[in-house]
């Protein structure tokens, strides 16, 4: 793997490969001493273009945990007036050697120029770029579910379970990446949103689209409810706005107590976070058993560890 | 000289030899714990550890062997393809104090056993480390050596030492062959 | 006095072979032209004549952006091409929406000679679509402007809009309209469809074009003026400038090269130099304007030849300048996608890139003129079989945004005659004029 850009160019075998590889690094995270010698003297740049600090700070763990030396570097631009280049940034880090680049951008299609713009000889991690993809935050979360509902994790995938992704499609790069990543596991997806929220061209995804949260409940056995975060500005922002009132959001797609009870008894309850708690999701549902939220973070650990070893192990990447 | 070395009867007595080594060594077995690396050290480390228990039969085979994946403290991970990571399992009965007696094919540069002492310490902390191979070939690189070994047989370093193991490969056999 | 020039057994329209005289700037015979002791001979065996082309559709930038394209680098890059003469668009800075700045460009494409550049004036004062700018003077002026676009933005009001087609009927110019739907297009950065949703890149629907250029042909219709709509990109437009045509309401419409060959898929690379606006559609699109290229819905073909600075293109796709170079590579591609593959022959590729153009412009009494003696020899000739790979680095225009860097394009322009004067000739034809 040379770089990690978009789960749709991840086979099914590279796929269970790095949840494999996650689940063994998660084992490592329960030991006392959870320092890895793996990745000394790698260079891992944190190259954040878009505030997120929780992003941030999972992968600058992960890079910690393996030993490689982690240079945070935040070149913060709105994307009204410009930042710094990409290209003067690139051959920045190119001449700082660093051997891979954690990439987050509020540009889609960042990631994959910094990747492929001959800039730069390193490996490129995808850490969200825009509204296209953020393949560790779906890897993290099929690792999840594989570990809750599939009975031998280790080398299975995901076939014979139903995710259900619930609220902001069109603006989200956690469901582009989910939709790719799930179906190449083998489960299915079913996208729950208005259809202001759904992309136009959507048609080729692999995917059901199903416009209430009950009709989701009542169609489906699901396996895996996961809500998407809202951003209340897309629903106030006047003659713009992609939905009427928040109220109105929270009563068609939110996840109460009651929605809950009407999941089969083994359906887990997912948010990639930051959560608005009464808005998609109620306090109720988001601390009740069957949500695994706080598990994704940890597991989110995990999953960058395995990125960053499958992009930096090898004699590839030591070229 | 190359072609099978060792058959399954000479690999069998081997392995029933270092056990009784491992058992006289420890002043008997209550403290002794057997990790297996991965690939074919785990299964000799089971072998060796039922037959420990057939010579001292308060001791608790299942819960006394571990696996002990070292790919994350190879110092080659750079000049080689990207290794899959194979899974630790640490004995249930804990490796704090201790004796470890890692357990491995073939004993050649040492560059293994360093690996498996880093990932050991990373583990916890043993009273004492001991090493038991199948086959020691030579040709260390690192100033290691090994406490039990089955067989001692002189390579050249272009040769080949495969190690079969029943569990794995169907048969139980030490091939020496040429190098490419 | 220049020598005489005698271009010899070129192919007048790709369909009859004959010689042409130039002398003092006019063709002064046609046929088996005697060659006078001291004129220049140019063997044109296997080239294609054609009236030097019009583009109604191109970005000279200056003033303003000198650094991405001048009137001088800009007529250059048209001579190459092919072109005698280029319509400069409004969008400068200042705005070409005075009868100074429309004068000046005027000026400035008259002293450099390479091509004629046309100023198209500016509707509205400053592009801001508020206030219609003093289209009278500027039609008035040396620069006699006869069309009027506040191209890269779209006539949006449609009170402006209205208001704009009835004043220009005084001196019997023409609207050009850059048919974007404002409200429909915030934010977008490529086609809205399959390649948009998978590449999370906000969408630049269809309809916001189609909705645009119906309401300018029912205003057109309603007020009696004339509507050119730049730029056409959808099957739908095509439909509506189809049904608007069967109407007779006098709307023309001109078509892009790139929005002839290339696709949405292009913008799979994130490469900003497949950026533009409108942006790049489906392979559907593609075939229904290549059709109506053929059989005359479409009336023109023009380049909307944006050059842009390197910083505005080697950056992120939603931070880049929408546009791309055209004059040099238009010709070639012509040829590749309407001429060799046989939906047009050469003849059709002078009505649309030269006769047509020039008569929507109003300056069909000096360009878009048959090869016929006494016309003022403005005439480009063709090496169909001259096939070339685009170099970015080789392009004679200062900027450096073609989409079409390494692609092959099967001929070029070898020669251009503005009034009798070699602007552009193939190092393969110097000779001739040592």
């Amino acid at each position: 793997m040379r770089h990690l850009l978009s789960t749709k160019d991840l086979t099914k075998s590279d796929a269970i490969l790095i949840l494999d590889t996650a689940a063994q690094m998660a084992a490592t995270q329960e030991r006392e001493v959870r320092k890895l010698p793996t990745l000394r003297g790698k260079t891992v740049v944190n190259l954040f273009f878009e505030d997120s600090t929780r992003t941030r700070i999972s992968f600058e763990a992960a890079a910690k945990r393996l030993s490689a030396d982690v240079i945070n570097f935040s070149a913060k631009g709105s994307s009204v007036s410009k930042g710094e280049s990409l290209k003067d940034t690139a051959l920045t880090l190119q001449a700082m050697g660093a051997d891979a680049v954690v990439v987050r951008h509020w540009a889609s299609g960042a990631a994959y120029q910094l990747a492929h713009g001959g800039w730069l000889h390193g490996s490129v991690l995808n850490a969200g770029d825009g509204t296209h993809q953020h393949p560790t935050q779906s890897l993290l979360d099929a690792f999840t579910i594989r570990k809750h509902l599939v009975t031998s994790p280790l080398g299975a995938d995901l076939n014979g379970l139903t995710v259900a992704i619930v609220g902001d499609v069109l603006h989200s790069r956690v469901a582009r990446s989910n939709v790719h990543l799930l179906h190449t596991l083998g489960a299915k997806v079913v996208l729950v949103a208005p259809a202001t929220l759904v992309p136009v061209g959507i048609d080729p995804w692999p995917c059901d689209v199903v416009h209430t949260l009950d009709e989701a409940i009542e169609s489906y056995d699901i396996d895996a409810l996961m809500m998407l975060r809202v951003q209340r500005e897309r629903m106030t922002g006047g003659g713009s706005a992609f939905f009427p009132s928040p109220a109105e959001y929270t009563r068609i797609y939110g996840l109460d107590g009651d929605r809950l009870r009407r999941l089969p008894d083994h359906a887990i309850v997912m948010h990639p976070g930051p959560m608005n708690r009464g808005l998609e999701i109620s306090a109720e549902a988001a601390d009740s058993p069957r949500s695994v939220i706080v598990e994704q973070v940890a597991n989110g650990v995990a999953v960058r560890m395995a990125a960053l070893y499958l992009l930096l192990a090898g004699e590839e990447a030591a070229q | 000289m190359t072609g099978t070395i060792m058959g399954a009867a000479d690999v069998s007595r081997a392995l029933t030899r270092i056990a009784h080594e491992i058992v006289e060594r420890n002043d008997g077995a209550a403290d002794v714990v057997l990790m297996g690396i991965p690939s074919r050290g785990l299964p000799l480390a089971h072998r060796l550890a039922q037959r420990i228990a057939e010579i001292e039969p308060g001791f608790d085979a299942e819960a006394a062997t571990g696996a002990l994946d070292i790919t994350m403290y190879r110092d080659d991970l750079f000049k080689n393809p990207t290794r899959t990571i194979g899974t630790t399992t640490v004995p249930a009965v804990g490796i704090d104090d201790a004796v470890v007696v890692l357990v491995d094919d073939v004993f050649h540069t040492g560059r293994t056993i360093r690996a498996a002492l880093d990932a050991i310490r990373d583990l916890g902390r043993p009273r004492a480390v001991q090493l038991a191979t199948l086959v020691d070939r030579g040709h260390r690189e690192l100033p290691i050596r090994a406490d039990f070994v089955g067989k001692n047989i002189p390579t050249a370093r272009s040769e080949r030492v495969d190690v079969r193991v029943e569990e794995i490969d169907g048969e139980d056999a030490v091939v020496l062959r040429k190098g490419e | 006095m220049s020598r005489p020039i005698v271009i010899k057994n070129a192919s007048l329209y790709g369909d009859t072979t004959a010689s042409l005289l130039i002398e003092d700037g006019v063709i002064t015979a046609v046929g088996d032209v005697e060659t006078p002791d001291d004129a220049v001979v140019v063997e044109a065996d296997g080239l294609v004549a054609l009236p030097g082309l019009v583009d109604l559709h191109t970005h000279l930038r200056e003033p303003g952006r000198e650094d991405a394209e001048t009137i001088e680098t800009g007529s250059r890059a048209a001579a190459r091409g092919g072109w005698t003469a280029v319509h400069a668009m409004a969008n400068t800075n200042p705005v070409a929406d005075t009868a100074g700045v429309v004068e000046q460009v005027y000026s400035r494409g008259q002293e450099i000679g390479l091509c004629d550049v046309f100023p198209v004036g500016a509707v509205t004062v400053g592009l801001k679509g508020e206030h219609l700018s003093e289209m009278g003077a500027m039609a008035s002026s040396k620069a006699r402007v006869r069309l009027f676009s506040d191209d890269g933005v779209c006539v949006y009001d449609p009170v402006i809009m209205r208001r704009a087609l009835e004043y220009v009927k005084t001196f019997d110019g023409a609207v050009v309209q850059h048919a974007q739907d404002l409200r429909l297009t915030e934010g977008a950065q490529m086609h809205e469809g399959e390649v948009s949703a998978e590449l999370g890149l906000a969408g630049w629907p269809a309809v916001a074009e189609e909705s645009i250029v119906a309401r300018d042909a029912l205003l057109a219709e309603h007020v009696g003026s004339r509507v050119h709509v730049q730029h056409l990109s959808t099957a739908g437009s095509v439909e509506i400038v189809r049904w608007a045509k069967d109407r007779a309401i006098q709307v023309t419409a001109e078509a892009t090269p790139h929005h002839l060959l290339l696709t949405d898929e292009s913008a799979r690379t994130y490469d900003p130099l497949f950026k533009v606006n409108p942006p790049l559609r489906t392979q559907a699109d593609v075939d229904a304007l290549r059709q109506a290229v053929a059989d005359g819905t479409i009336d023109i073909i023009a380049t909307d030849h944006a050059p842009h600075a390197s910083e505005d293109k080697d950056c992120e796709w939603a931070s880049a300048s929408f546009g791309m170079l055209g004059l040099e590579t238009a010709l070639g591609v012509i040829q590749k996608v309407l001429v060799d593959t046989g939906a047009c022959t050469w003849r059709d590729v002078a009505r649309l890139m030269s006769e047509a153009p020039a008569r929507i412009g109003q300056v069909d009494d000096r360009h878009g003129r048959p090869l016929a003696e006494g016309e003022p020899a403005n005439i480009t000739l063709v090496d169909p079989n001259a096939a070339w790979t685009v170099e970015a680095d080789q392009l004679a225009s200062r900027a450096r945004n073609t989409p079409y860097g390494g692609i092959e394009l099967p001929g070029r322009a070898v020669a251009t005659f503005l009034r009798g004067v070699p602007t552009h000739v193939d190092p393969t034809l110097e000779g001739a004029f040592a």
